[in-house]
């Protein structure tokens, strides 16, 4: 699987989790699923629900907002495709955390953060049996090729 | 009349595309269980040991029914459901 982003949505995802840090720091991704790639269109932060001691290494993003972001998706002609977290000093990677509550055909960016300052962003999505994740081929276009 | 359900966007390629499944049953359960009979494909992403899972949540009208009376909450014949994912995650297990 392929997912496209541009440097710009990118920028998006890495200044939320830096905003968050030391806490974590998630949203939705809209677009399009188009056979073997996720093509992004939008990126749009979303609060993190959990309590304040949690945040540095748990996110939650309510139902009212997963509805408001299907609605939003929905009004664009775009589908919500999947969601992006930070991991604060920890690497890019899911946790088992991540996948007990992984939804299936979703793409799931991370972005490790440290020390405040985002480091890499990673793409994953859940297998099938649930059992593990695979990375995906994170393509990231130029915000000059947008305008 | 019938109930519906509606399938959040990443669980539609188990139900055949489909946004909103028609369903019958008088409680929240029945419904659920005619869902799952109807696409037994999304059982392993909606319950794990046969309850439903954490971040699945069901709400009939804006209610969830966990405020409500679970899945013993008896809904209308022509009542909407919808099936709404917590979205959770996070960095490490502790």
């Amino acid at each position: 699987m392929e997912v496209v982003l541009t440097a710009a949505q990118k920028r998006i995802m890495e200044a939320h989790g830096e905003a968050s840090y030391p806490h974590e720091g998630a949203g939705f991704l809209l677009g399009r699923v188009e056979d073997k790639r996720v093509v992004i269109e939008e990126v749009f932060p979303a609060p993190n629900q959990r309590e304040a001691e949690a945040r540095r290494n748990r996110y939650e993003i309510s139902p009212h907002d997963f509805l408001r972001a299907e609605r939003e998706a929905a009004g664009r002609g775009l589908e919500v495709v999947g969601v992006f977290h930070s991991h604060p000093d920890h690497p890019a990677l899911p946790s088992a955390f991540d996948r007990e509550h992984a939804l299936p055909r979703f793409c799931y960016l991370i972005t490790s953060v440290e020390g405040g300052k985002a480091r890499t962003t990673r793409a994953w999505h859940l297998r099938e049996d649930r059992v593990a994740f695979e990375e995906d081929t994170l393509i990231i276009t130029s915000t000059e090729e947008e305008a | 009349m019938m109930a519906t359900i509606r399938i959040p966007t990443p669980l539609r390629s188990y139900t055949g595309g489909q946004g909103e499944i028609t369903v019958s049953g008088q409680t929240v359960q029945e419904a659920l269980d005619d869902l799952l009979r109807q696409y037994p494909d999304l059982q392993k992403h909606l319950l794990s040991e046969g309850k439903l899972r954490s971040f699945v949540n069901v709400f009939v009208g804006d209610e969830d029914v966990r405020y409500l009376n679970g899945m013993e909450t008896p809904i209308a014949p022509d009542a909407r459901l919808m099936i709404v994912p917590s979205i959770a995650g996070g960095c490490s297990p502790r």
